[in-house]
């Protein structure tokens, strides 16, 4: 058990994060703050991709080679899951502009950030 | 036609419309109202693409084409084939047809097609890719713009809505993420062909269960399946009366296609039915969403809403298919599946366009104020009836042919179960749509107290000419039986300045085209089992 949260510590770490995520997009009530719940839920599985390309090469550096090497010689990451996640983050960034301009909307038409409020707001209509 | 022309279309399907979808706002800084034309003639196009390929690849099996050039080892492969073309057929005649409507009723701005080309581009890339994280990026591409959409609608209802949406969205596509990441972890590969041979030889079984696990989950958000479809009523209601067919009738189309795509394509029948649990899973979540689905659409009193409820027990039906599928290895089920998959996308199609109308002319949202429908507009009425009662499964329409697939598929396999759920939500099918045609054919105009003078109601058309009649709108439409009469919500949203009736022929023609086209598909069901043959038998032996 210890010997495997030694190392594969970074999976851990991001299985927590992705519970903060999670935890934030349901229990707080400030829509900002969920928004950056889910971003952070995001971010957890882009740092899961990052973290698994070097599963099978411990000790594989980042996936750049070097200028002079033997080839054959370098251990580096799996670059695969490095880019996909590059893609993912874009999309991400995307999601995150298109839901703060409907937060702002909101508050615009509701002048309130919080979720409760809104939703006595909205009753009261 | 040349081989290497053909090959070029599936990229073509996805790059046009979203290539296309800059025109409307470029060409907007020197002309108003290029948005339509824009999107009129990329989506005939594209569905005139769609259909000459679907023909070659009926006869002449899946067309590929390699992104790049790169052999799918390392690259992104579009596919096309017999199941893909029909979504694809389905994305393209709907975005079509929902575009008739818009060029009268729907929302003008050349924005709103930017958006509405952008979802025609993702869905078709959801249809078309070979390729499960290519497969995550068109899902958000056809989730943003759906977000956008949704957000276009009148008040800021719908901002809330595409929140909402926005956020159970977002956590269910990296769920899928999640599912991804597993499954690749274990296999190496990102192709769709590559994983079904990489994935029954894992040495680790665990990691791809959990993997399939966060799958279904993401897929169960973004199909709409209870309980985890609190996102899509809401989503539905609010986007604008033009947007509302499209996304209904596509956007959880494709993911369910999506989802079958991966049961069938990548994770393989056999696979899945030694996967302890899987099939009960899918079963389970199908068959609960079926019943709660049709449940709670009983008990809604808006139109819209009704049919979005409606919606999640459709798709509970093409879940509970899958879960047959999976469990029985049942080709009839997938077949089942995939025409309640198409048939159900012009239903909701034509439905929510004829909701639409409705709402347009007269401003009725509710059930109660459909009374009297048939008398004003007996077009309108007789179409959704049509739709209506296939949504049903009245045979010889094609809500019945998608459902006696299932249900027979089940009965195959012996899942008692199933075909019982079939059963029970047909009847309870029938009783909020029984509700709608009563009101619509066998409810007079003036229901309750005050015996208003025949002929109002039809001039209900006119009182968006006629602002400050307001008024007279809220007492003479008894038919609103306590619902208050949201003029702004109807006709007046054309402006004050229309004088002619806001319903043009061609927004009632494509209502009814939807209705003709549900009722002949009906006899098309040994048609589409013959369509999908080949891509069956490479599936399931």
């Amino acid at each position: 058990m210890i010997e495997l949260l030694a190392s594969r510590y970074t999976y851990v770490l991001l299985f927590v994060l992705l519970g903060i995520g999670i935890y934030m997009v349901i229990a707080s009530e400030n829509l900002v703050k969920k928004l950056i719940g889910v971003n952070l839920f995001q971010t957890a599985i882009f740092l899961f991709f990052v973290s698994m390309a070097y599963i099978d090469a411990d000790g594989a550096s980042a996936p750049i080679v070097p200028h002079h090497g033997e080839p054959g010689e370098v251990m580096v990451a799996s670059p695969l899951p490095q880019v996909i996640v590059l893609t993912a983050i874009v999309v991400g960034i995307a999601l995150t502009a298109v839901g703060l301009a409907l937060i702002i909307r909101i508050y615009s038409e509701y002048g309130t950030l919080r979720e409760d409020t809104l939703r006595e707001v909205r009753a009261d209509e | 036609m040349n081989s290497s022309l053909v090959e070029l279309l599936p990229p073509l399907l996805i790059v046009v419309p979203i290539l296309a979808a800059t025109l409307p706002i470029a060409l907007g800084l020197w002309f108003d109202r290029t948005g339509w034309a824009v999107a009129a003639v990329t989506t005939t196009g594209l569905f005139a693409a769609a259909a000459s390929l679907a023909s070659v690849v009926h006869a002449d099996g899946q067309v590929t084409h390699a992104l790049g050039g790169y052999p799918r080892e390392y690259g992104i492969e579009l596919v096309a084939d017999q199941f893909s073309m029909l979504i694809a057929l389905l994305v393209t005649g709907v975005a079509t047809g929902v575009l008739a409507y818009t060029r009268r009723g729907g929302p003008r701005g050349n924005t709103f097609y930017t958006a509405y080309l952008l979802l025609v581009g993702g869905l078709l890339g959801i249809s078309l890719t070979g390729d499960v994280f290519n497969l995550f990026v068109f899902l958000e591409i056809t989730s943003l713009a759906t977000y956008a959409l949704v957000a276009a609608g009148d008040g800021p209802e719908s901002a809330v809505a595409a929140l909402k949406y926005l956020i159970l969205g977002t956590v269910a596509a990296s769920m899928y993420l999640i599912g991804v990441a597993f499954v690749f972890m274990e296999t190496g590969t990102l192709n769709m062909v590559e994983l079904a041979e990489a994935i029954p030889n894992a040495d680790r079984p665990l990691l791809i269960r959990a993997g399939f696990a966060f799958i279904v989950v993401g897929f169960a958000t973004k199909v709409a399946q209870w309980p985890l479809h609190s996102w899509q009523p809401s989503a539905y209601q609010q986007a604008p009366d033009g947007a509302t067919p499209l996304i209904a009738s596509l956007v959880s189309t494709a993911s369910a296609y999506a989802f079958g795509r991966l049961i069938v394509t990548v994770f393989e029948v056999d696979y899945l039915a030694g996967m302890s649990n899987a099939a009960a899973i899918v079963l389970t979540v199908g068959c609960v969403s079926v019943l709660a689905g049709t449940v709670l659409a009983v008990i809604q009193t808006e139109v819209k809403r009704m049919l979005a409820y409606s919606s999640v027990s459709q798709f509970g039906l093409v879940m509970a298919a899958y879960g047959v599928v999976v469990a029985g290895g049942s080709e009839t089920a997938f077949i089942g599946a995939a025409i309640h998959l198409v048939g159900h996308g012009i239903l909701k199609a034509g439905l929510f366009l004829a909701v639409a109308i409705v709402a347009t002319s007269h401003g009725a949202r509710t059930v109660d104020e459909y009374a009297g429908l048939a008398k004003r507009r007996p077009v309108v009425a007789g179409a959704m009836a049509v739709l209506l009662l296939s949504l049903v499964g009245v045979p010889p329409a094609v809500g019945f042919v998608g459902k006696w697939y299932i249900a027979l598929g089940a009965v195959e396999a012996e899942l008692w179960p199933v075909a019982a759920v079939i059963f029970l939500s047909t009847m309870l099918t029938l009783a909020y749509v029984a509700r709608l045609l009563e009101k619509m054919y066998f409810t007079p105009t003036s229901v309750v107290d005050s015996p208003s003078p025949s002929g109002v109601a039809t001039d209900g058309g006119d009182d968006s000419t006629d602002p400050a009649g307001t008024d007279d709108g809220a007492i003479e439409t008894p038919l609103a039986a306590g619902v208050s009469y949201d003029p702004s919500g109807g006709p007046g949203r054309d402006g004050p300045g229309r004088s002619a009736d806001p319903v043009s022929t061609g927004m009632v023609a494509v209502v009814v085209v939807a209705a003709v086209v549900a009722v002949a598909l009906g006899f098309a069901g040994g048609a589409f089992a013959d369509f999908l043959e080949p891509f069956l038998t490479e599936v399931f032996n």
